[in-house]
């Protein structure tokens, strides 16, 4: 029972492939495919953190870090594009983006 | 001792992995939200058994406080039809189920038995040994602030350009509400501001 790298990195593959496939099940609903691509940033930390800790360099947790910050901006660019969307549509579906004028 | 890091560490992932499960497959979005909040204080027990203390508490307070918080917001904003959004979900669901199970055979094979690497080998269970600073967090300040600095400050402007981009594109200015504007009050004189009118006695205006 003792927790080495790969214990860490199949936990953070299996979050990876959750977060890909609720991208592809939840086609028609954006915020659940926004949260998966929470999900695949949360495992590719895990990954960073993981191999930081093994390999003794903190350099892994200086870029965790930067991932956060920019899955940070993503989530709130994301939300603000979903929230003007919504009120030009009244709706989130995906299926109605492809009728954008312009 | 270890086989109390064991033990939480399999805690930690199971409850991690199970709830992100149940960010997938809950029908209503809330509850998805819910189930996220629940895998990010997961992974931050995994990152605090790693040794990350200063990153588990930061995705502690960046998601759960902020990023979470504001899923949240905007679900319960948007008044949204769950039966629409889910319908059409088990169409996709077998070509997902595919793709996820390939790539998660080829990730597990990847993580478990590929490696030859004599540090990776050699290295195992050694979480943070011979970082020389104090704590966690001294150490990842020692670096971030003197190697890293312009990605720092890179990692703050887009922090400033997201913040901007969010504002500009959520805010509306609504017709006929009346607002207070600055430079037209600064630029108003006694001459433009005071009208002196003669009143003649007992008439008014």
């Amino acid at each position: 029972m003792e927790i080495g790298l790969s214990q860490y990195l199949t936990v953070a593959a299996i979050l990876f492939v959750i977060g890909v496939f609720g991208i592809f099940m939840n086609r028609k609903n954006i915020i659940t495919i926004l949260m998966s691509v929470e999900l695949i940033l949360l495992s590719v930390n895990l990954n960073f953190v993981a191999f930081s800790a093994f390999l003794n360099d903190i350099v892994g947790q200086v870029f965790a870090l930067f991932v956060l910050t920019v899955a940070a901006a993503e989530a709130a660019i994301g939300l603000a594009i979903l929230v003007v969307f919504f009120r030009n549509r009244g709706s989130i579906a995906v299926d109605d983006v492809n009728t954008m004028k312009g | 001792m270890l086989g109390l890091q064991a033990l939480f560490f399999y805690i930690f992932a199971f409850i991690a992995v199970g709830s992100a499960l149940m960010v997938v497959f809950a029908r209503n979005p809330v509850h998805s939200v819910l189930f996220l909040i629940l895998t990010f204080v997961a992974s931050a027990g995994l990152f605090l058994l790693a040794g990350a203390e200063f990153l588990a508490l930061i995705l502690i307070v960046v998601y759960v406080g902020a990023v979470a918080i504001l899923f949240l917001f905007v679900v319960m904003m948007l008044d949204l039809d769950v039966g629409r959004l889910k319908q059409g979900a088990l169409e996709y669901a077998p070509f997902g189920a595919i793709i996820g199970i390939v790539l998660l055979a080829e990730l597990v094979i990847a993580a478990t038995g590929g490696f030859s690497d004599p540090v990776l080998s050699t290295n195992t269970a050694l979480p943070m040994a011979s970082i020389p600073a104090a704590s966690n967090i001294e150490a990842l300040g020692s670096v971030l602030y003197t190697r890293y600095i312009l990605f720092f400050q890179l990692a703050g402007l887009i922090l400033f350009v997201a913040m901007i981009g969010a504002i500009v594109l959520t805010l509306r200015h609504k017709e006929g509400v009346k607002r207070q504007s600055i430079p037209q009050q600064v630029a108003r004189t006694p001459e433009t501001a005071i009208e002196v009118r003669k009143v003649e006695s007992g008439r008014g205006i």
